[in-house]
């Protein structure tokens, strides 16, 4: 059981057990609730949007952009074929909620894309499996099968006349297929790499139909929003941050894994569930939404609370909601060599900004590192950011711009002192006791 | 849609880019990936330009116009992105300006100018990819030069219709290769090169042999296929150095096929015939011009007094022009011989007498595109007409319904709404099928003699598409024309398009197949195959290689060896005519002569010489006016090619008169049947497309292309089970007296009952007819 702990959890309620995933279990627990409610009670389309609409569910996948608007951008009139796309890619470094909640609770997930079919008159669905969590694209596929056994997924589910069948598929563990058109060529057999927009996917998606791309975490959350309906899903949150979220913690804490927490939870109650530093050494900065967002330095972060609009506030986004914890034993030019290294790896080479930047990013860094900078080389790393942000493709410049420029904002003595001195500000020694989530190199 | 671009205002249809309005109003903005006939990719980030209210700078190719929109391409903003991707497209380029192929015509280097920096501030190691060979046409030696604008991708996906180019890995190492050891094979794989913005894809043949500064650019028209595609010949020191495509819209659009791009290598050949020769005691002896001509004359004059004038036979090639073609008929009449013909691969001859008109395309190339339904009959469609099979496969991308009903089950790269194969003689059958289809679909009536014929679901699927739609068109190809029916189907044709009020008409073999018509190159006795094969005492062979050019090499070769004078006006100096020749007379190709093409739309297009001619070659016109000058004939004053032209053709005719692929006499009643015994194999010859002429055969980089392949004999499974034999074997291939050593293949897109074996080549030249009888055994 890897989530450990929650604050009036809805989507993480009962999942103890290993049997929790299993249909049976799901039944119980009031799974396809929702579902009946809104085939049996022949619910509207329209109603069901605008459940979703007042839920103010915003995007689990990172860019928190709200569920209900992105529905509604659908043209459910639209004749021939469409489709729902569930992005299980879960790539980003410090991010592993949405494994937990196929793992755990497949059928939440199942559930809510029919709950989304339904809505937006799309027939068919198909749910995108980062390619590094096998046993949980195997998952998957079995509780697809009880699905189907049960009749929620074919023909005529429950009676109602409408028709909806979903398919897992799964990636090679590509980062940019968790790029919502690039998750899109990839099932249609292609390289992953991002589409230019517009078209967007709403009227240009899979198979050149329209399609809608929501998050595994956005998903499950769908039943509890039709069982508890929008307003009291919003009120469990904070006002525009509607809900609860899985937060995965991550790095120099004592108990690192996911917890469910309401939106609008202050941070040091998160770190406290996480059972607090390791060691009891003193937070540094933590990189609150997935490796592509920016460091916040300790002290914002202890004022932070969880939700979209407080770390927005404080210079970074809340993202897919994973928070990477660094204490004082971290060399923040280390931490930042290894993310540049990541974004570097994983962009797809398709447009120059990104290919070339990011490539150039990593060297500086890792040439800086290495005890070769130079004393231009930080006014040379903005520089390239500037020239990578908001001119590519896809979002992935714009990630691997974001560390960088935060890194260096907030830790810039740090890096001066690198370059001058050719070595790190936390001694080596320090580091390596810190026994960090990054380790240390001699 | 109104759209203000740098204060300037256009309006542009709604759907379009913002680059394509900029392209409407004449500004420019720098790009690398885009291309206006390639698919947007968006991936260089060049063209960045600033929009009116827009956060970011968008791409210009990608981005669609919104009513009042307003661009600035030159803003601080827009130019620092420019700027900013400049430097990213440079910091892992080598830089190798002055050693590249490209340099001096290289886009990369052009806008480098305008927009990147003078030092670099990229202290990192660049980054190495390691070189490929994908066959002798296309260099990837510097592959470190690529920019990734994936427009060698694209041309192969969405232009020649196969990925033979892609882009692996991923991040900065993503690097554009074959698939695994592949070559790239496409007939119109050069373009590749001139799509390259930078030096990463360079010409095999051309490269290091001249800077493009050095370079003088002339006009002309290409010689090989019956599309006439426009041509830019480069040249340096009386050299041809390389031919690029010179757009138009109307023919060739921007491309070329890899033959009309690497044959100018034959020009320079060391085959090139350099002065007259005359077979003295046996051996050819270098003689003047004067001499040379007069022996021809007085050889002539002699002939016709001893055996009349139909003893003398004269054969034009539809690659020659048409002020050759008009003259060499000239020429024959003038000494009273009706014995001419211009279309040595021609077999049937019925329809002669009942032409209408020149049979033609039946419409315009840049018709094609909006056309609703296509049926082509009888072509090896990418080797025969590489461009106009890509206007085809175009079409068929948009919506178009594309059929092909042929004599073989070759992919054409088009995705195509109904394919059929079936063995030669089979095929008036088959199209006859597809009228009585038609007939019964639409109410019509259809001809007589189709009474045993059955529709299958294939004809019945293509005979529909023929009847839906607004426009459609049936195509007739090489195989038709060479067919032994071929008045047949041509009559059937004419049926099927009646009954659908489809256009219909001939795809044509050559630069010069509707030309050779105009020039009424064309017998009032034997024909083409007649002459032959009722040898005659006197050839005279214009541009053409009748061992590897004729419908039956076997008669030809048996006649021209038992003829008393055999006269070859040519430009080289090689082959089979060093044997059978008693008087070779070097003419100028077309690079090295001024003349016309008609190509199969109809379209008269004249060039200029753009060298000297090699040697003491000269151009065929004039050597065939001196000719007639010679033996004291009437009409051959022309003091210039455009003179000869001139009686043929009206000053500044866009189009020539009398297209009409109509059949006098009402409609032609058909007997359907099938043409060989039951038992016997059937031959199917392909004309491989670096074969298909005397330049071709003799441009190194081509004969190394895997289409200029050494011809094996290929058959089906079934077939090659039916003579106990299998893959890879060496058979015994026979044709009447004749016989070649092939190494046997597995092919199922190849008939039951049928062997491929190419013609126009010297291991296939012994055997007989394009689609006779064959006979196969274990060697």
């Amino acid at each position: 059981m890897a989530i450990l702990g929650a604050i009036n959890p809805m989507l993480t309620v009962g999942l103890d057990g290993d049997r929790a995933w299993r249909l049976a279990d799901y039944l119980t627990r009031g799974g396809y609730r929702a579902l009946r409610r809104v085939l049996e009670g022949k619910m509207p389309q329209g109603e069901v949007i605008n459940e979703v609409k007042k839920s103010v569910l915003r995007g689990r996948g990172g860019a928190g952009f709200p569920t209900g608007l992105k529905w509604s951008f659908m043209p459910r009139s639209f004749p021939g074929d469409k489709y729902v796309v569930c992005n299980s890619d879960e790539g980003e470094p410090g991010t592993f909620k949405d494994r937990d909640i196929l793992r755990f609770n497949p059928h939440s997930v199942i559930e809510g894309m029919i709950i989304a079919g339904y809505a937006m008159g799309a027939g068919r669905g198909y749910n995108y499996i980062h390619g590094e969590i096998w046993e949980i694209y195997e998952r998957f596929e079995e509780a697809l099968d009880e699905a189907r056994a049960a009749g929620f997924l074919g023909t005529n589910i429950l009676g109602s006349g409408f028709d909806f069948d979903l398919f897992a598929h799964h990636g090679y563990g590509a980062y940019i297929c968790g790029e919502e058109t690039a998750l899109l060529e990839s099932i249609e057999g292609k390289k992953g790499q991002p589409r230019f927009k517009p078209p967007f996917p709403a009227s240009f998606g899979l198979y050149g139909k329209p399609t809608t791309i929501n998050n595994t975490e956005t998903f499950a959350s769908i039943p509890y929003i039709i069982n508890l309906g929008g307003e009291a899903y919003l009120e469990a949150g904070k006002p525009n941050n509607g809900g609860t979220k899985l937060f995965s913690v991550s790095g120099h804490v004592n108990r690192p894994g996911n917890y469910e927490i309401p939106l609008g939870t202050p941070f040091a109650t998160l770190l406290e569930m996480a059972g607090g530093m390791r060691g009891g050494r003193k937070l540094k900065g933590c990189i609150p939404g997935g490796s592509s967002a920016p460091v916040v330095p300790a002290a914002m972060m202890m004022d932070c609370t969880m939700d979209y609009d407080s770390i927005s506030k404080a210079g970074s986004m809340l993202g897919s909601g994973a928070v990477i914890v660094m204490d004082e034993t971290t060399c923040m030019v280390k931490a930042l060599e290894r993310l540049s290294y990541f974004y570097y790896e994983e962009s797809c080479g398709q447009c120059t900004p990104c290919r070339e930047g990011t490539n150039w990013l990593y060297k500086v860094v890792h040439r800086i590192e290495n005890g070769k900078g130079r004393p231009d080389d930080l006014d040379l790393l903005a520089s390239v950011t500037t020239n990578i942000m908001g001119r590519t493709i896809c979002a992935l410049g714009d990630a691997a711009s974001m560390p960088v420029q935060s890194f260096i904002k907030h830790f810039r003595d740090e890096f001066a002192y690198h370059i001058e001195n050719r070595k790190c500000l936390v001694p080596v020694d320090v580091q390596r006791a810190g026994s960090g989530f990054f380790t240390a190199t001699v | 849609m109104e759209i203000e671009i740098d204060g300037k205002k256009a309006d542009v249809p709604e759907g379009s880019t913002i680059m394509d309005a900029a392209q409407q109003l004449g500004a420019y903005i720098p790009h690398f990936c885009y291309h206006k006939k390639l698919s947007i990719a968006a991936n260089c980030r060049m063209c960045l330009v600033q929009v009116e209210k827009a956060p970011k700078p968008l791409p210009a190719c990608a981005t669609p116009v919104t009513n009042g929109m307003k661009v600035f391409t030159h803003s601080p903003l827009a130019v620092k992105a420019q700027q900013g991707v400049m430097e990213f497209l440079l910091i892992n380029h080598p830089l190798d300006c002055p050693i590249c192929d490209q340099g001096g015509e290289c886009q990369l280097q052009d806008l480098a100018v305008g927009y990147g920096g003078s030092a670099s501030r990229f202290a990192e190691d660049k980054r190495v990819v390691f070189h490929k060979d994908v066959g002798p046409l296309i260099s990837m030696q510097e592959m470190a030069r690529c920019i990734h604008c994936t427009r060698c991708v694209r041309f192969g996906q969405e232009i020649a219709g196969v990925m033979e180019l892609g882009m692996a890995n991923r991040n900065v190492h993503s690097e554009i290769t074959s698939f695994v050891g592949r070559s790239v094979d496409s007939e119109l794989s050069g373009n590749m090169i001139d799509l390259c913005p930078v030096g990463a894809l360079t010409s095999k043949p051309f490269r290091y042999s001249a800077r493009s500064w050095e370079l003088s650019r002339r006009r002309s028209i290409s010689p090989h296929d019956s599309v006439g595609a426009n041509l830019t010949v480069q040249i340096k020191n009386n050299v041809v150095k390389r031919v690029l495509p010179r757009e138009n819209e109307e023919v060739n659009e921007c491309w070329i096929s890899d033959k009309d791009r690497f044959s100018y290598e034959a020009l320079n050949s060391p085959a090139r015939l350099a002065n007259p020769m005359v077979r003295v005691d046996g051996a050819l002896r270098e003689v003047e011009w004067t001499v040379a001509l007069d022996y021809v004359a007085h050889a002539l004059r002699d002939i016709v007094a001893d055996s009349g004038p139909d003893s003398l036979a004269f054969l034009g090639s539809p690659h020659s022009t048409l002020e050759e073609l008009h003259l060499l008929q000239k020429l024959a009449r003038g000494l009273g011989s009706g014995n001419i013909d211009f279309r040595p691969r021609r077999r049937d001859f019925s329809a002669d007498g009942k032409l209408a008109g020149i049979p033609w395309l039946g419409l315009r190339f840049a018709e094609i595109q909006e056309l609703d339904a296509a049926l082509v009959v009888g072509s090896f469609l990418r080797k025969d007409h590489p461009l106009f099979a890509q206007r085809l496969r175009q079409l068929a991308r948009k919506s178009g319904k594309v059929s092909l009903v042929s004599v073989t089950r070759d992919d054409p790269l088009i995705n195509l709404h109904a394919q059929l194969a079936v063995a030669p003689a089979d095929l008036p059958r088959a199209l006859a099928a597809i009228v009585k289809a038609a007939a019964a679909l639409s109410g019509g009536r259809a001809p007589a003699g189709l009474e045993n014929v059955e529709p299958c679901a294939a004809s019945e699927a293509i005979a529909r598409s023929l009847l839906e739609g607004e426009r459609r068109a049936i195509f007739l190809g090489n195989a038709v024309e060479q067919h032994p029916q071929a008045a047949e189907i041509h009559a059937l044709a004419s049926s099927l398009a009646r009954l659908t009020s489809a256009r219909y008409g001939f795809i044509g073999e050559a630069a010069n197949s509707v030309g050779g018509y105009l020039a009424k190159a064309l017998p009032t006795a034997l024909n083409g195959y007649e002459m032959f094969a009722q040898p005659r005492r006197a050839y005279v062979l214009l541009g053409i290689e009748p061992e590897l050019d004729c419908h039956d090499p076997q008669l030809a070769r048996a006649a021209l060896a038992q003829a008393a004078l055999v006269v070859a006006l040519t430009p080289f100096a090689d082959g089979a005519q060093t044997e059978y020749a008693d008087v070779l007379l070097p003419v100028a190709p077309f690079t090295e002569t001024s003349g016309t093409f008609v190509n199969a739309e109809g379209r008269p297009q004249s060039f200029a010489g753009v060298v000297a001619p090699f040697g003491n070659a000269r151009p065929g016109w004039k050597v065939l006016r001196v000719l007639g000058n010679l033996l004291a004939l009437s009409g051959f004053d022309q003091t210039s090619s455009e003179q000869v032209r001139d009686e043929l053709v009206p000053p500044g005719s866009l189009f020539v008169g009398g297209l009409d692929n109509g059949l006098k006499g009402g409609e032609v009643a058909v007997s359907v049947r099938r043409a060989t015994a039951e038992g016997s194999l059937q031959r199917v010859a392909d004309v491989p497309i670096h074969f298909a002429d005397p330049l071709v055969r003799r441009a190194p980089a081509l004969q190394m292309t895997r289409d200029a392949a050494l011809p094996t004999a290929r058959m089906s499974a079934r077939t090659l089970g039916s003579i106990g034999v299998t893959d890879g074997v060496q058979v015994r291939v026979r044709q009447g007296s004749g016989e070649a050593l092939l190494t046997a293949r597995l092919d199922d897109t190849v008939p039951d009952g049928c062997v491929r074996v190419a013609a126009a080549h010297s291991s296939t030249a012994a055997l007989g007819e394009m689609f006779g009888a064959i006979n196969v055994e274990r060697a």
